[in-house]
C-alpha cells in the first residue's frame, strides 16, 4: 500500500511494468508471452510513465499542438495555456513563490549549466571558489570545471564520511572568504545518501553563500519545499519523476534570475530585437530560448499531479520500508558488499557481488528479466575515491514490490553460482 | 537467445584462468586503455621475436568476464605470428565485433569463435575489443605501407 492505494492498483497505472523481456525473438524482445516478467530496478536512471502522463502527452499532441506564445489562433492559445499552466503545477509542487521562478529546461544538466554559464559567468572572478561535494554527479561537477578553467576558479569539495554521509562538520572551515557558491546533491545517485540540505543552506547563508541543489534524485522520492529548504537554485529532470525525457526544471529565486543574463539567445527570450542588439523578455521567458518542449511540460505537470494525488510523504514512507527490506535481503548474501549506509538514505542501493564484475552481474540479472545499472553511474571521482571501478545499482520506486526484491536476491545467488562454478 | 550463448564455457574458463595475464606495473599508466563506460582497464605488452615475429603477448587487466576472456584468447592466438599478420588479425577482429565484417571468419580462429555471440550485444562489444585496441597500440610502428605491398 502506498498511502491508501494498493500496490496492484499502482502497478496497473504503469503499463510497461507488465511486459516480459527476452522471449523468443531477437535480443531485447519485449512483450513476448515466452519471456521473463520485467523487474525494473533502474529508476535512478529513468522512471517509467503512468497512464496519466502517457494520456496527457497523447491528448496534447492529438488536440492542442501548436507553437506557444506567438500564434494568433485557437491551437496556439491552447498550447500556450497548457504550457503555462504546467509551469503553475511545477510552482505548486515545489512550493515556489511565483511561476516567474520556474524555468523549463531540457533536464537537470541543462538547468545546472544555465546557472554555471549565466550566474557563474557574470558573478565569478579569478580566485573565487565553488564548494561542491565528493558525491556529485558529473553534471554538477563538469560544468563547474569548464567555468573554473575559463575563469581561474578553484573547486573545493566537502568530503564524505566512511558511511557515505556528507561530512558537514568540515563545512564551517571549507566555506571561506572566497567561496561564492555551494552546489550539493539532495540525494547521492551512488550512495543513496540524503543530504541535510536545509542545514547546509542555513550555514551557507550565514556566510552569505548561495546554494544550488541538484535534486534530480531527490524530487522523485522526497517531499520538496524550496521555501523550507531555503535554497537559491534547484534543478531536476522530468524523466526521473515519471514524466517524458527532454523536460526539466530550474527553480531560482526571482531576485537572482532578474540579475542574471540570458543563457542562450534566440526566439522567445527577447522582447525586441534590432540588428545590433536586443532587449530580454521578462521572467522566466528570458531563459527559455527557442521553441520549448510543450508536450514534455504537459507530461511533467501530469506526473506531478499524479504524485500529489499519491502524496510524497506516502511515497517516501513506502520506499523507505522497501529499501530496508532490500538491504536486509541483500545482507543475507555473504558475497554482497553495499556501498553507503548513511542513516538518512533513499531507495537506491549500490553494491558488488564478490569479485564479480558489475557488467557480468547486470548481464546475468538481465537474462532473468531484472533491469539494474552497472558502471560508475556518472560519478567517476566518487568511485575512484571508494577504490572501485564500477558498481551494480538497484534503484527502487514506489511501484516496486517485495516480490521483485526477492527475485533480485534469488538471481544474485544464481549469478554467484554461475560465475564461480569450477573455481572452488 | 540464451544467456549461456553469451557466456559460453570457453569464455568462463578463460575468465577464471586467463592465459597471458601478468603484472605489468612497469608499464606507465599513460599506456592504459580504458572502457569509460565501466572503468575497465588493460595494459598490453608485446615481446618481439626474430624476423618480425610476435613472440609473446601479455596483459594486465581489470574487467568483466568478456574482456578478460577476450584478452586471454588474443594472447594465445597471436603468439608466433608475424607482426603484419597480428595487425591484420586485430583490425579484422575489431571490425567483425562491430558488425562490419563476416562473423563466420571467427570460426577459422579456433576458440575465438566463442566471442561471436557478443556481436548481438552492442553494449558489450567494447568489452571484447578493448584488449585488441590496446594490442594495436602496443605494437611497433607499422612499416611503410609501400614496403608491405612489395613484400
Amino acid at each position: 500500500m502506498v498511502g491508501r492505494i494498493p500496490l496492484s492498483a499502482i502497478r496497473e497505472e504503469f503499463p510497461i511494468l507488465s511486459v516480459r523481456v527476452h522471449g523468443d525473438g531477437p535480443i531485447g524482445t519485449v512483450e513476448s508471452s515466452t519471456g521473463k516478467p520485467l523487474v525494473y530496478l533502474d529508476n535512478a536512471a529513468t522512471t517509467q510513465k503512468p497512464r496519466h502522463v502517457l494520456e496527457a502527452v497523447y491528448r496534447y499532441y492529438k488536440k492542442y499542438n501548436a507553437n506557444v506564445h506567438r500564434a494568433i489562433h485557437a491551437l496556439g492559445e491552447q498550447a500556450t495555456a497548457q504550457y503555462e499552466s504546467s509551469r503553475l503545477e511545477v510552482r505548486d509542487f515545489l512550493r515556489a513563490v511565483t511561476e516567474r521562478e520556474i524555468v523549463f529546461t531540457r533536464g537537470t544538466t541543462e538547468a545546472i549549466n544555465l546557472v554555471v554559464f549565466s550566474w557563474g559567468r557574470k558573478n565569478l572572478r579569478e580566485g573565487d571558489e565553488i564548494l561542491l561535494t565528493e558525491m556529485e554527479h558529473h553534471s554538477n561537477l563538469v560544468p563547474w570545471q569548464i567555468l573554473a578553467q575559463e575563469k581561474g576558479l578553484e573547486l573545493r569539495f566537502i568530503p564524505i564520511r566512511e558511511d557515505g554521509s556528507l561530512d558537514t562538520d568540515a563545512l564551517p572551515r571549507l566555506i571561506g572568504e572566497r567561496t561564492k557558491l555551494l552546489a550539493v546533491t539532495q540525494m547521492s545517485n551512488v550512495l543513496g545518501t540524503i543530504n541535510d540540505v536545509r542545514s547546509i543552506v542555513s550555514l551557507a547563508h550565514q556566510r552569505g553563500v548561495p546554494v544550488l541543489v541538484d535534486a534530480a534524485q531527490g524530487v522523485p522520492h522526497l517531499p520538496v519545499d524550496v521555501r523550507d529548504l531555503g535554497c537559491d537554485f534547484l534543478a531536476f529532470s522530468g524523466h526521473k519523476i515519471f514524466a517524458p525525457m527532454g523536460i526539466g526544471v530550474l527553480y531560482a529565486r526571482e531576485a537572482l534570475l532578474e540579475e542574471m543574463p540570458p543563457f542562450q539567445g534566440g526566439g522567445e527570450m527577447i522582447r525586441a530585437v534590432w540588428y545590433d542588439r536586443a532587449i530580454w523578455n521578462e521572467l522566466p521567458h528570458k531563459f527559455e530560448a527557442g521553441t520549448p518542449n510543450v508536450g514534455g511540460a504537459v507530461g511533467l505537470a501530469a506526473a506531478l499531479r499524479y504524485l500529489r494525488g499519491l502524496g510524497m510523504e506516502n511515497v517516501r514512507r513506502y520506499e523507505d520500508l522497501l529499501t530496508r527490506y532490500t538491504l536486509r535481503r541483500l545482507g543475507e548474501l555473504r558475497q554482497v558488499v553495499v556501498y553507503g549506509n548513511a542513516a538518512r538514505r533513499g531507495s537506491l542501493i549500490s553494491f558488488n557481488l564478490g569479485d564479480l564484475h558489475p557488467h557480468d552481474v547486470a548481464q546475468y540479472l538481465d537474462a532473468e528479466g531484472i533491469a539494474v545499472r552497472a558502471g560508475h553511474h556518472c560519478a567517476q571521482p566518487l568511485h575512484r575515491k571508494l577504490g572501485l571501478s564500477a558498481t551494480v545499482r538497484a534503484s527502487l520506486s514506489f511501484y516496486n514490490s517485495e516480490e521483485e526484491v526477492d527475485r533480485l536476491v534469488e538471481a544474485l545467488q544464481g549469478a554467484e553460482e554461475f560465475f564461480s562454478r569450477g573455481l572452488h | 537467445m540464451d544467456f549461456t550463448d553469451l557466456y559460453q564455457e570457453i569464455i568462463l574458463d578463460h575468465y577464471r584462468r586467463p592465459r597471458g595475464a601478468a603484472n605489468l606495473s612497469h608499464i606507465p599508466e599513460s599506456k592504459v586503455h580504458e572502457n569509460p563506460a565501466c572503468g575497465d582497464s588493460i595494459k598490453v605488452e608485446v615481446t618481439r621475436g626474430p624476423e618480425g615475429v610476435l613472440k609473446k603477448v601479455r596483459f594486465d587487466a581489470k574487467g568483466c568476464a568478456i574482456s578478460i576472456a577476450s584478452a586471454s584468447l588474443m594472447s594465445g592466438l597471436l603468439a608466433g605470428k608475424s607482426l603484419t599478420e597480428v595487425r591484420r588479425s586485430a583490425r579484422r577482429f575489431i571490425e567483425i565485433m562491430r558488425g562490419e565484417g563476416n562473423p563466420e571468419f571467427l570460426d577459422r580462429w579456433g576458440e575465438l569463435a566463442c566471442l561471436k555471440g557478443i556481436i548481438r550485444y552492442p553494449v558489450r562489444v567494447k568489452c571484447a575489443t578493448l584488449a585488441w585496441h590496446a594490442l594495436l597500440d602496443a605494437l611497433p610502428e607499422e612499416e611503410d605501407p609501400q614496403e608491405r605491398t612489395e613484400a
